[in-house]
């Protein structure tokens, strides 16, 4: 048998044979259902009026100054602007075409696991909007960091389940959710919040989440041109492979992903899977993973709740195998100092997820200046807002 | 020559038995104490051992389970110890031994290697829990190159195309034993409270036809009356039963290790009991 569902030798399906038939059924839906007119349009119309897409390209000139002083390297910084859908960040897109598909499926209770507590909060708010039970596993750990997002979850009637094993934090969560959802699986759908996990939820994801690419595309062929290069924070990779979709056949356009390295990529205090881990099997997936040669998955560290990952989403693998991607790391320091810059100069508060990719834009930038001999136009996926760090970040500025 | 799992099989059949399966997370307590364990276990009626790889984000696992294995991460146990306690008790024993394990430290650690050192350790078969036979291949050619089985597992959620296509992905090959077919009773983790062992012996007869195997029936045993249940009859139902979270529980309420292998060979005695007593 051929297995389904890979990017080159990446990707698969992983899981015991219980959730396989859920999987199939999903693929189907996939397949069937969403393509369909009907589907596309119910998800497009609420895309419109409900989450308040499309989301527009914020030309961000004074920040492009700052890291640029000298004009040397950035003639055009673009923000694709996902801070702006309703619940603030890309994950509603997903969030709200699974659950549409869950409940054309008959699905009748809802699962997510979350980190940084946006994907719970966007998988909450589709299953407010469409009226199914929903609880959300998160790492105990994360609950504490992200105190606001577990009240959000809980004021849109989910129930937020803390998982106590292993680090606390979001790879524990997807253990504690895929349990849950073995166990349940006839009735419940497990809303995946990024573009990992077994066959088909890295296609589907990205299939759902390439609208930020699409719409960005669109907006800078209507500026006259396409970026040079194109940047995205990377955990799992969901913001990331939906922006990247829409240029990865422009040979002129770099896709950079950008990973967190917390303390540093020689510590081992990081969450760049795709800078220091090695090909391996989690989640259902084969990719790349930081574990230890034995196989044991390592704790992944980050000053991010929603990057702290030690897996990543397959497609971003092959990306990464065949060159057509480039991925750089930002540590936690650089992260909150960028988050910090992003705030003075352009008055927008981003998620440190965000932050990430913007720290790496002066390197990217002087990289991209020096290949082509002139100034290069980068677009940044601002990939969310930053309400939820907010207490990190204003204990790591402090009165600077 | 028969391969010793089939061997037993035989055995059994021939007596009218129903072989009892028993998992032992390995390096739960320590990688020494398993070793013992699996004798003890052994000498107190078990047929076969399933000796399970501890992994570190064990997703199959209820927290029984998951709390062992990472006692036996903190103990060292990695899958070439796990194998080292395997060729130990291989040393003393010829009972069927089948390494249990999640895919990465397998995939990490190389599929031929890990053949090859099961083999030498006196390995009978595989058992994977995450690898569906779609994605089993690589991993089966490198274990019937050196005589060794991989165990299908089959879920109550596995519809009837479903089975026909993992009878298909598995029919043992050349060289291969034919080892045994693992069905699942219910949808849940290990150690969850089966809603049906009564049901799941008949699938399970069902799917002795369909694979023309052996079936073990596991998940959810917790003493003599479920082992007998999920059996089914004396000469219908499973082949047997694979019990493993409620010895686990034991293992890790003992106070020391003398009360362990006590509680090892009690609780064993008690299953084997079970079973060997007439419909």
């Amino acid at each position: 048998m051929t297995a389904a569902g890979y990017f080159g030798p990446f990707g698969g399906r992983f899981v015991a044979e219980t959730l396989v038939p859920a999987l199939e059924e999903l693929d189907h839906a996939r397949q069937e259902l969403l393509p369909s007119p009907a589907f596309q349009a119910e998800l497009h119309e609420l895309l419109r009026s409900y989450v308040g897409r499309p989301t527009p390209l914020t030309e961000a000139k004074r920040l492009a100054r700052r890291i640029d002083p000298d004009g040397g390297a950035i003639a055009e910084l673009l923000l694709k602007r996902e801070d702006l859908c309703h619940t603030g960040a890309h994950k509603i897109n997903n969030a709200l075409g699974q659950l549409l598909l869950a409940k054309a499926m008959g699905k009748t209770r809802i699962i997510a696991e979350t980190g940084a507590g946006q994907h719970g909060v966007a998988t909450a708010t589709a299953a407010a909007l469409l009226g199914l039970p929903c609880e959300v596993y998160q790492g105990a750990l994360d609950m504490e960091r992200q105190a606001p997002n577990v009240a959000r979850m809980r004021l849109l009637g989910a129930r937020v389940v803390p998982v106590e094993s292993g680090s606390r934090t979001l790879k524990d969560a997807m253990n504690e959710a895929l349990r849950d959802w073995v166990t349940n699986v006839r009735t419940t759908y497990y809303c995946v919040g990024s573009a990992a996990g077994p066959h088909p939820y890295p296609t589907l994801v990205a299939e759902l989440q390439r609208i930020i690419g699409d719409e960005a595309r669109a907006a800078c062929a209507t500026r006259g041109a396409l970026p040079d290069a194109v940047i995205a924070c990377v955990g799992g990779g969901s913001n990331a492979i939906g922006i990247f979709k829409a240029f990865e056949g422009d040979a002129g356009v770099s896709l950079y992903g950008v990973e967190a390295a917390g303390h540093g990529l020689d510590t081992d205090r990081h969450a760049a899977t795709l800078s220091r881990g090695r090909v391996g099997v989690l989640h259902g997936a084969k990719t790349y993973v930081l574990c230890d040669e034995a196989g044991q998955v390592e704790e992944a560290h980050s000053v991010s709740a929603g990057l702290d990952y030690p897996g990543v989403g397959p497609e971003h693998a092959r990306l990464r195998d065949t060159g057509r991607a480039t991925y750089v790391s930002a540590t936690d320091e650089e992260a909150l100092a960028a988050a910090r810059e992003v705030a003075r100069s352009e008055g927008i508060v981003v998620a440190l997820e965000t932050a990430h990719a913007f720290a790496a834009i002066g390197a990217i930038a002087r990289r991209e200046a020096e290949a082509r001999g002139r100034p290069s136009r980068i677009l940044v996926c601002l990939s969310g807002r930053g309400d939820k760090d907010l207490d990190t970040i204003t204990a790591y500025v402090g009165g600077k | 020559m028969m391969h010793r799992i089939d061997q037993r099989f035989v055995e059994l059949r021939r007596e009218g038995r129903k072989a009892l399966c028993v998992y032992l997370c390995v390096g739960d307590p320590s990688l020494e104490a398993s070793g013992f364990l699996a004798l003890e276990a052994i000498d107190a009626g078990a047929d076969i051992l399933e000796l399970g790889v501890p992994f570190s984000d064990p997703t199959a696992d209820g927290p029984t389970l998951a709390r062992a294995a990472q006692r036996a991460i903190a103990a060292g146990a990695t899958l070439e110890r796990v194998l080292e306690v395997a060729a130990r008790v291989r040393a003393r024993s010829e009972a069927p031994l089948v390494l249990f394990t999640y895919y990465n430290p397998v995939f990490v650690a190389g599929e031929a290697k890990v053949a090859r050192l099961a083999r030498e350790a006196g390995v009978d078969a595989l058992l994977v829990v995450d690898l569906p036979p779609e994605e089993a291949g690589p991993l089966r050619a490198c274990a019937a190159a050196e005589g060794l089985g991989v165990v299908p597992l089959v879920s109550p959620t596995s519809h009837a195309a479903r089975i026909e296509a993992i009878r298909r992905a598995s029919t043992p090959l050349d060289g291969a034993p034919r080892a045994f077919v693992y069905s699942i009773s219910m949808t849940g983790v290990t150690g969850a409270s089966p809603s049906d062992l009564a049901a799941a012996a008949r699938d399970a007869e069902g799917m002795r036809r369909s694979f023309d195997r052996p079936v073990l029936v596991g998940f959810g045993i917790d003493g003599g009356a479920s082992a007998r249940l999920a059996a089914g009859q004396a000469s219908g139902g499973a082949d047997g039963v694979v019990v493993g979270t409620a010895l686990a529980r034991r293992i890790e309420q003992a106070a020391s290790g003398d009360e362990q292998r006590r509680a090892v060979c009690s609780f064993v005695g008690e299953l084997r009991r079970a079973l060997d007593e007439p419909a």
